[in-house]
């Protein structure tokens, strides 16, 4: 994946709890064998039934850092939803609380989550909102998200943030541990299932 | 030092740990389906590596596949290419396939437990969140993405933290009528989509001792619907007794011996969990959803809630958003909800106990005219047992349509859609918006208040029909 240190775009502001994974990817698009081009199945419901829906006005069609309401990436273990959101453009997502499998997707994928406060969410939100053109830094070197003068810390999980910062290929680094591996398999029972 | 079910099974996984990293995990059995595998393996492809233990390894055909017509080409080619691919992908890395018309094909979550290849302290993943169906046997069990679809295919590890354990404690008996997926869905709308973020629950208590290993998997399945990758249950006699003699399950020596390991799969009396939740059997009913996540439940003889009602002011917002989606009205009894289509089957509710009880519910009884009914075996075995004590006549004698297996409907990637605008009730897991297909309104519900809203034609418990149960 590529290394992630700092990035500056534009926010949307999504108001709504429990963006599921078929929300942000319907399961029609899954049926695609490749891992680029999801783009257009980015939100598709929402962007052709709701007219006034984030994605759709003209300051937020840019925009590269995505603020939700809690549990944003619930349901589905579908990776697409982490391919849909950075084919669009999206670098960054900030939100209360993320489901377990989109968070562990997105970091193994080179998106940046970050769980932030709800009144954190709500001053990005304010941000965005009245002032659209004016962009958010999120700076992965000092935890920090910066924003017209405010300047706030976040936490992200350090060997993470490690691996986003390098930009490091997970099997690349276990396969460093290839002895080990094949050290516990010698002490697993017979009796396992096993389909030679 | 006492440890709980999970802590137990996750620490005699651990092939590596160190500080300020995650914990190398061994991978005990891998399931692989259609579409969550292609761009793992053009992964290996791409940096030449080989899958570590195809043995270990089983994958089948099931989101995709029609449940009409299996011996002819799939019409659709974009599902057909994926088929294909997940074809060749299996024959050139040496890993096992049920392909569609092959005896053994169905659910991933059905089929791993059928075979015996799902055995208590195993670890398990697939790319699929509803792997945590197999928690129901004491494995530790759960969904990953591609990328780790990847990782596993290489290295048969997984690198993962230590996720946190909550207790689920359900005491009492469940009332006549009242199955698992009551139980499950009332606890999911108890703690909310996000309660069992961060967390494997630990299903415990005597109403869920009492319960089969189909109803203990249904309950596991929807862990993920309270935001838990995997729920799990200390396996007993039930266990074991569903085990024996199936086709991977040990033998002879090698039975007892795991049987006596099987045994010390169990929480500590004092091992300490990081959350506790109680739930009384007793006080359950027929349960239902009303609005687009899982959480959204209500008793079935309630009414549609007033969004005003809530306290919480995103919870008020996805309250209103959701009952202007599904066309309901606050204050409108949910047994007065009409539907158009009635579908029986998935990872939740598509094994054999699911479909012997609904069958008993229709014996003698029409579906109504208004409706569609599905019903779609969760795999060809259970399809082929059905037949045999004549469950396929007694749907298709009340006017349901008799299925082959598959994902089908719970998320209609195959033909077996609603339209937009069209209302169901599902024995599914997901009531998203569009899960069902686009503009679909879906309400999840056991296989019982399935049938019986087949019958009447909106949402109804057997004992609307005058049904015991």
């Amino acid at each position: 994946m590529n290394p992630f240190s700092v990035h500056r775009g534009i926010v949307a502001p999504l108001r709504r709890t429990n963006v599921d994974t078929d929300q942000i990817i319907p399961a029609v698009y899954l049926k695609r064998v490749t891992r680029t081009g999801f783009e257009d199945g980015l939100f598709s419901a929402w962007r052709a039934n709701e007219a006034d829906f984030v994605l759709n006005k003209p300051e937020y069609t840019r925009s590269s850092i995505l603020v939700a309401d809690n549990d944003f990436g619930t349901g589905s273990s579908r990776e697409h939803a982490v391919w849909a959101l950075m084919d669009y453009g999206f670098r960054v997502v900030i939100a209360p609380r993320f489901g377990d499998i989109f968070r562990n997707n997105a970091l193994k994928t080179g998106l940046l989550v970050i769980e932030a406060p709800i009144d954190e969410v709500e001053n990005l939100w304010h941000h965005a909102e009245s002032c659209p053109d004016q962009s958010v830094e999120v700076d992965l070197l000092s935890n920090e998200i910066r924003y017209g003068d405010k300047v706030t810390a976040f936490d992200i999980d350090a060997y993470a943030r490690w691996r986003l910062l390098e930009g490091l290929d997970d099997i690349a680094l276990t396969e460093r541990h290839n002895e080990r591996i094949a050290e516990f398999e010698k002490s697993r029972p017979e009796r396992l299932p096993s389909l030679s | 030092m006492a440890g709980t079910l999970a802590e137990k099974v996750w620490g005699s996984h651990v092939v590596r740990r160190a500080d300020g990293e995650p914990d190398l995990l061994f991978i005990d059995l891998h399931l692989v389906h259609e579409v969550t595998s292609p761009q793992a393996f053009d992964g290996l492809r791409a940096a030449g590596r080989q899958v570590r233990r195809p043995a270990l390894t089983l994958a089948t055909e099931d989101h995709n596949v029609p449940t009409l017509d299996i011996d002819k080409p799939i019409a659709d080619l974009v599902s057909r290419t994926q088929i294909d691919t997940l074809r060749r992908n299996c024959a050139e890395f040496g890993i096992r396939l049920h392909a569609m018309g092959d005896a053994e094909q169905g659910i991933v979550h059905v089929i791993g437990p059928q075979l015996g290849l799902t055995q208590p302290g195993m670890t398990i993943v697939c790319g699929d969140s509803h792997t945590s169906t197999h928690g129901a046997f004491g494995a530790l069990a759960f969904g990953i993405g591609t990328s780790e679809v990847e990782h596993v295919l290489a290295t048969q590890t997984l690198t993962t933290v230590r996720p946190k354990t909550m207790a689920v404690t359900i005491d009492g008996q469940l009332p006549d009528g009242v199955s698992a997926k009551d139980m499950i869905l009332a606890l999911i709308t108890q703690i909310g989509t996000g309660g069992g973020q961060g967390y494997v629950i630990e299903y415990r208590g005597p109403a869920i001792q009492a319960l089969s290993m189909e109803g203990r998997m249904t309950v596991c399945n929807m862990s993920i619907e309270a935001g838990a990758r995997a729920g799990m249950i200390a396996p007993d006699e039930t266990t074991f007794a569903f085990l024996q003699g199936r086709p991977n399950a040990p033998v002879g020596a090698a039975w007892d011996e795991a049987v006596d390991y099987w045994r010390t799969l169990r929480s500590d009396e004092d091992a300490i969990f990081d959350a506790e939740v109680h739930l009384d059997a007793g006080a359950l009913s027929p349960f239902v959803t009303w609005g687009t996540n899982p959480g959204q439940g209500a008793p079935l003889s309630a009414t549609v809630p007033d969004p005003k009602d809530f306290f919480d002011p995103g919870d008020r917002i996805s309250a209103e958003k959701a009952l202007a989606y599904m066309n309901l009205i606050p204050g409108m009894p949910l047994r007065d909800v009409a539907v158009d289509t009635v579908f029986v089957g998935s990872c939740t509710n598509g094994r054999i106990e699911d479909l012997r009880i609904a069958a008993d519910l229709l014996r003698g009884r029409k579906v109504a005219p208004s409706v569609r009914m599905l019903v779609v075996p969760g795999s060809m075995r259970v399809k082929v047992a059905a037949e045999e004590e004549g469950l396929d006549q007694i749907f298709l004698d009340a006017g349901a349509e008799w299925r082959s297996a598959g994902c089908s409907m719970c998320l209609g990637m195959n033909p077996d859609q609603l339209a937009p605008g069209e209302r169901s009730a599902s024995t599914s897991n997901r009531n998203f918006e569009g899960r069902q297909g686009k503009g679909g309104r879906t309400h999840l519900v056991s296989p019982a208040v399935a049938a019986a809203t087949a019958v009447t034609g909106h949402l109804a418990s057997p004992a609307d029909l005058g049904a015991r149960s």
